[in-house]
């Protein structure tokens, strides 16, 4: 009886779990068939047929250089991650292992700048920029995405690093080891799979904002999100070109996410899950 | 060389001061054990020793050199961790190669004093291995494998045995003793295991809120403990003691007898109860009597012995082996 029970569970729980992450991924799935539409299947209404043509995808790459946003993009996602790394591992380093009473506000307070509207700076931002020289500059955007990303970083790093038995930190101090050796040979090896999910993420949140980077860049330095962003008219009329441009600038993290796909779910659970 | 001096050291954590002030003098090639009830600052202690801790005021000198502001890294010492502590991520081989790594030594040189050390500690056939695929005694193996490896001025433990099982404990010991005797370098051993501290050190720190209640051989804290803490803490099972009425007879405020040291009979004696629970551990049994108007007394006899529970008896120290006590705990000599 009990096993019953609990097939009809196991059903209900898989049934649950596939509709769930059918709903989630439904705004990608219909984004990839309007993008296998004509501009008039696109524009009748809802459907789940396309008409498997490719027309849109052509009128996109022949209209637009995509290689150049892309190549934006790959530059300042990964650009912006390797300088947040940079500076999260000492900073998580410092939090995790040598804690001060006041580490918990430190952290809790650069979670907090998550917690503001982007548009409440957008201004002086936009101003500091300008004047800066950064503005449309690939060092610009990587900078503002550092910047946006950092406090998650520090945060998931600090996770990962708190795992760590400080007593093996500490033989290794005892063992002869400085503080940069110390680093190198037994904390970020120690560390790998939770820097590795780190850094994915953080490649995947840098290659998706939107705000800051079709803000402040024009041309020069537009990535993928800038690519879409010129697809999109008020008229609404090329809703099929609009699609194709998205699935090509979704594309590249799309594969990544999928291959990667192990490693990130063991990191956002680690810990979590013993 | 290997001679640890400590001079007035104090800790403070918040405010709260673990360590008072602790003075002692460690000899060269000296297996001292550091025991004392959980809390008591041993630890810290040994961490302040190794550079692990910062020391709050005071001055810790290794060979005659002033050490206190110096880094773990730099000074030369060697320190086996109760959870081991061995890089996961490493093979053995690597594992006890770490410290020969990062004092560069040649490459060649290392792989020898891996080899040799490996030999010593049967480590031979595990070489490859990583931590995991371990058992615990080849864990805390590869844990003395790469203390020794780098010949330190002295090796420094940390309750290295109490994860171990109680059979593995008792052969480890032994093992550690030889290694002392091979190597002849200085050992600071932590343990809050009084029969490991007997048996193995030449001399034992006992400690007790952070501060040295006695410093002496294993002999010497048992024959003439310096205070009722030492005296209760020293020896096993534990020294008996009697207040009031009974210790006034002997001018003292208290007076403590070894459960070996007192005798029992069923026709005379000084006092008198009845036994109650009784261990029998075969070549030993520790009867509990409770004794009228003085509370539970522990009495070691033979292991093959008659007496019941529930049984009327008297008990009597052997003459000359009463430990008497002031009212502030110290021993009247």
């Amino acid at each position: 009886m009990a096993r019953a029970v609990s097939t009809r569970r196991k059903l209900t729980m898989t049934i649950l779990v596939w509709l769930v992450a059918l709903i989630v991924f439904f705004p990608i799935l219909y984004t990839i068939i309007t993008s296998l539409k004509t501009e008039g299947e696109a524009a009748a209404g809802f459907s789940m047929i396309p008409s498997f043509t490719f027309e849109s995808y052509a009128a996109v790459l022949d209209q637009q250089d995509y290689l150049r946003p892309f190549f934006n993009s790959v530059v300042i996602s990964i650009g912006s991650t390797i300088v947040a790394l940079l500076i999260a591992v000492p900073a998580a380093w410092a939090m995790a292992f040598t804690p001060t009473p006041k580490t918990r506000d430190v952290l809790m307070w650069m979670l907090s700048t998550k917690m503001m509207p982007a548009a409440g700076v957008l201004v002086p931002m936009y101003l500091i920029f300008l004047n800066t020289g950064l503005l449309d500059t690939l060092l610009g955007l990587s900078i503002i995405l550092t910047l946006v990303n950092l406090p998650i970083v520090v945060w998931m790093l600090y996770t990962y690093f708190k795992e760590i038995p400080v007593d093996i930190l500490e033989a290794a101090r005892m063992d002869g080891a400085t503080l940069g050796k110390e680093l190198v040979y037994v904390l970020l090896p120690m560390a790998v799979p939770g820097i590795a999910s780190t850094l994915l993420l953080n490649v995947i949140l840098a290659w998706n904002e939107a705000f800051w980077t079709l803000r402040l860049s024009t041309d020069d330095a537009a990535p993928l999100t800038a690519f879409i962003a010129s697809f999109s008219s008020p008229q609404g009329q090329f809703l099929a070109k609009l699609s194709a441009a998205s699935v090509l600038a979704i594309l590249p993290i799309l594969l990544l996410g999928w291959f990667s796909q192990k490693q990130l779910v063991r990191g956002l659970t680690f810990g979590a899950v013993k | 060389m290997g001679s640890i001096t400590l001079e007035h050291v104090n800790k403070t954590f918040g405010g709260h001061p673990v360590i008072p002030d602790v003075s002692l003098e460690i000899e060269d090639g000296e297996f001292v054990v550091f025991v004392g009830p959980s809390g008591c600052g041993k630890s810290t202690l040994l961490r302040l020793i190794a550079g692990l801790e910062d020391t709050t005021s005071g001055a810790i000198k290794l060979d005659g050199v002033d050490v206190t502001d110096k880094g773990p890294a730099h000074r030369g010492l060697a320190m086996v961790f109760q959870s081991y502590a061995l890089y996961p991520h490493m093979t053995v081989r690597q594992n006890i190669a770490f410290p020969l790594k990062m004092a560069n030594i040649d490459k060649a040189i290392a792989e020898q004093k891996v080899a040799d050390a490996a030999r010593v500690l049967n480590l031979t056939d595990y070489l490859d291995r990583k931590p995991r695929a371990l058992s615990g005694g080849q864990r805390q193996r590869v844990a003395i494998g790469r203390a020794i490896v780098r010949q330190p001025k002295a090796f420094l433990f940390d309750e290295p045995l109490s994860n171990l099982d109680a059979a593995l404990r008792v052969n480890m010991r032994i093992e550690i003793t030889e290694l002392h005797q091979q190597l002849k370098t200085t050992m600071v051993y932590v343990t809050h295991d009084q029969v490991e501290a007997m048996t193995m050190a030449n001399r034992i720190v006992v400690l007790n809120a952070g501060r040295v209640e006695q410093f002496g051989t294993p002999l010497e804290l048992y024959k003439s403990p310096a205070n009722r803490f030492v005296a209760g803490f020293i020896g096993s099972p534990k020294m008996n003691f009697l207040e009031g009425a009974a210790a006034g007879k002997y001018q003292a405020e208290a007076i403590g007898v070894r459960p070996e040291h007192v005798r029992i009979s069923r026709d005379a004696g000084e006092w008198q109860g009845k036994v109650g629970v009784a261990e029998h551990l075969g070549s030993d049994t520790f009867l509990h009597v409770h004794v009228d108007g003085v509370g539970l007394q522990t009495v070691r006899t033979g292991g093959e012995n008659d007496y019941h529970p529930g049984e009327q008896v008297w008990l009597s120290p052997e003459p000359g082996r009463i430990y008497r006590f002031d009212r502030a705990g110290q021993a009247l000599r």
